[in-house]
């Protein structure tokens, strides 16, 4: 910190945004060096939340990490879930049964809505409309009482297992689904009503915080961030799993690269995630939810990735087993982290409320980031 | 008739009948204790008012336990408030830290003196009641601009930086808005104003060019309080709580009661402009209708526009994404100054032709 001052110019003013600050969302420490209102440099400091769950996990079993990986990007924890269990099954050659795999994907979909209705909101809250937020929780909350009723828990379901999941679904599972389909999609029109269009909005969101399809190539990110500059990463286009490559869905891309464009590829991702759910939600094929696995799960000797597609972008396990019951060592790639480094990137020479507005349409999550 | 008129006069008469010599003082303490309880009421209807109109549109209930409908639940937090330390930041500049509150707060208090806030109901008629609203408003951002510098704070400074700018941009929108409206009734009175819209509002009477005054005006007086969507001096999301980040106690409750009490001042000031003030809705020839709406107690009328004026303040709030510092500023200086100048011809060409009805 003494040597930052020390290099500051005249002129210049070293804001510390964070650990503790309303629009960062959790414990991200910018360091933001500041002439007027106009950025010169955004450092971020990681590390407020390092709970080392890679470490942890070396020494938990191959049924018991997936769970730890909920605590990572929480808001899209089966879909963290889904990449563990999904690496395990890679190890073993389980055979996932059909059941199974239409509904990972159909909880996944419906975690990717409730993450993005958050997202929704809280960008809105970042540019300073706190109306959506509450408009985007009550959306939320309907697909939290579906995963409630189904795993009995909200937010970290636990509900993936290897070979499967960890239980059958609710028999109100396609009702209230269904009953949530139709009243999101009144409601996400209401959403564009009120955001997409109004002309401040726009005015905060066009033009700012640009990343060139390079950049966000070479910055390594991925998801809705590098889809607004074009570059083709979808995980359930390029390397599909479970169903994915049954479905017609599109992969979106937009190719403006600013704040905007990132708002509306996760505007129109949620669409997608509706007729994802909408053609699997009549499908659900019958039988078994859990294929038979032995007691004590051991992968061979050898070195394991899986990726997935989570609300934020690639998420990717990595396990180094020697053959034990628990992982030798395992990596995780998180989307969060690669596309935090590209935000000096995005927001030199804009004004500090940009910044804020270019966090909330990263859609940072910080245990993603810190792990 | 029981009216406002008559209280005071009647008042009036017995103090100087009953104590001739200490008269004019007693008169001043009743006036002082007057504003101050009024204050005090504003701040706890307003703030409530607040709460419930952002409740309703964010599909809340609101405060709903403290009294009968949460009513007084701003009486609550008001006396927690008072009860909390005051804390004074390491580093802080202590004299001028605890006097921007102050400075702020007296300065809304002292804006009030012109408004009319029923018939006969006037601190001070004073024959430049416009000009002496528009001077002394503008103090409030040295308060501002004091409690930013005085915290040590590089949150607080940028904020108070952020409101400088605004207030002092803003004011000449607000001020030439308020000129178009002295242009047609060529009295800087307030009470001349209100008489001036016996037969009908400035708004509908002053053709296209009184709208559009008027809407400026809106926009300015918003922009001037530091309200969504040009709160950009306590953006929270960029500045956590911007100039007044490091107070705490009552020197917090009295930037928050000032905040609202300005809210109060502009949407009346905008009342008695272009909606007539205390004077109810008369429409020209019409007797029948005039003579019914004179019934209405003209505090009641003065009340009820401005407190639709404040609702209409507080949905900009709870729908608005705010705008960032140099849109704030582009807007004021590329659009809103040329628009206001060239309307204010416009206003003065329908003035001197008497256009107007």
């Amino acid at each position: 910190m003494i040597e930052e001052i020390g290099t500051t110019e005249l002129g210049e003013l070293v804001v510390n945004l964070g650990p503790q600050h309303p629009s960062t969302h959790g414990v991200l420490h910018l360091v933001i060096t500041l002439s007027g209102e106009t950025i010169k440099k955004v450092e971020p400091h990681l590390g407020y939340i390092h709970r080392s769950i890679e470490k942890m996990c070396e020494s938990l079993s191959y049924r018991q990490f997936i769970y730890v990986t909920s605590r990572m990007d929480y808001l899209s924890s089966h879909i963290n879930n889904h990449g563990c269990a999904l690496c395990v099954e890679k190890g073993l050659q389980i055979e996932v049964p059909a059941r199974a795999g239409v509904i990972r994907v159909l909880m996944d979909e419906l975690t990717r809505l409730a993450s993005h209705q958050l997202w929704w909101g809280a960008m809105a809250m970042d540019v300073g409309a706190l109306t959506p937020f509450f408009h985007a929780f009550r959306e939320r909350e309907a697909i939290n009482d579906i995963m409630e009723e189904t795993c009995g828990a909200r937010l970290t379901m636990n509900y993936m297992a290897p070979g499967g999941v960890a239980f059958d679904l609710h028999p109100d599972f396609q009702r209230k689904v269904k009953e949530f389909l139709a009243f999101f999609r009144t409601k996400i029109d209401e959403y564009d009503e009120l955001l997409t269009g109004n002309v401040i909005f726009r005015g905060r969101m066009e033009g700012v915080g640009y990343l060139s399809r390079e950049d966000a190539i070479s910055y390594g990110c991925t998801g809705p961030t590098a889809r607004a500059s074009g570059v083709s990463c979808d995980i359930r286009k390029i390397a599909p799993y479970e169903v994915y490559d049954q479905l017609a869905f599109d992969e979106v891309r937009e190719s403006g690269g600013d704040c905007f464009a990132r708002y509306i590829v996760r505007m129109k991702e949620m669409r997608q995630s509706l007729s994802i759910i909408d053609q699997l939600i009549d499908n659900i094929p019958e039988g078994e939810f859990l294929a038979k696995t032995k007691a004590v799960l051991k992968l061979p000797k050898g070195e394991f990735y899986s990726k997935v597609e989570t609300a934020r972008g690639e998420f990717g396990v990595f396990i180094i087993s020697e053959g034990g019951t628990t992982p030798y060592r395992i990596k995780f790639r998180s989307p969060g982290f690669s596309n935090l480094s590209a935000l000096d990137r995005m927001a030199r020479g804009h004004k500090l409320g940009d910044l804020v507005a270019i966090m909330g349409t990263l859609d940072l999550v910080i245990p993603d980031i810190d792990r | 008739m029981l009216s406002f008129e008559n209280i005071t006069a009647s008042i009036h008469t017995w103090l100087y009948a009953s104590f001739p010599h200490a008269a004019l003082l007693l008169e001043s303490l009743i006036v002082g204790l007057c504003v101050i309880s009024l204050f005090a009421v504003l701040g706890l209807v307003l703030v409530l008012m607040e709460r419930k109109v952002s409740a309703y549109m964010q599909i809340r209930l609101g405060p709903n336990r403290v009294g009968p409908g949460g009513s007084l639940q701003t009486v609550a937090d008001t006396l927690k408030l008072a009860m909390k330390e005051g804390l004074t930041p390491d580093g802080a500049d202590k004299f001028l830290f605890n006097l921007a509150p102050f400075m702020v707060i007296v300065v809304a208090m002292l804006v009030l003196a012109p408004v009319a806030f029923a018939k006969g109901t006037q601190i001070w008629d004073l024959n430049i009641g416009v000009l002496y609203i528009s001077a002394v408003s503008s103090l409030s951002v040295i308060g501002i601009l004091m409690a930013g510098w005085a915290s040590n704070n590089k949150y607080s400074l940028l904020g108070a930086m952020r409101s400088g700018a605004q207030i002092v941009s803003y004011e000449l929108s607000a001020g030439l808005s308020v000129i178009s409206i002295v242009v047609l009734t060529g009295s800087l009175r307030i009470s001349d104003i209100v008489a001036s819209q016996q037969d009908g509002w400035w708004l509908f009477k002053g053709h296209i060019p009184a709208i559009i005054s008027f809407v400026i005006f809106i926009i300015a007086v918003t922009a001037e309080t530091n309200r969504a969507p040009f709160d950009l001096a306590e953006a929270e999301s960029e500045l956590t709580a911007g100039f007044h980040t490091e107070y705490s106690g009552m020197r917090f409750a009295l930037f928050f009661l000032a905040e609202y009490v300005n809210i109060f001042i502009v949407c009346a000031i905008a009342a008695t402009l272009y909606m007539g003030g205390w004077m109810p809705l008369h429409i020209g020839p019409w007797t029948g209708f005039n003579h019914l709406m004179d019934y209405i107690p003209s505090s009641l009328w003065f009340m009820g526009k401005t407190f639709f004026l404040i609702f209409v303040i507080m949905w900009f709030r709870w729908t608005f994404p705010r705008l960032r510092i140099d849109q704030l500023l582009d807007l004021e200086w590329k659009y809103l100054l040329p628009i206001s100048l060239f309307n204010l011809l416009l206003m003065t060409l329908i003035a001197i032709k008497g256009w107007h009805f």
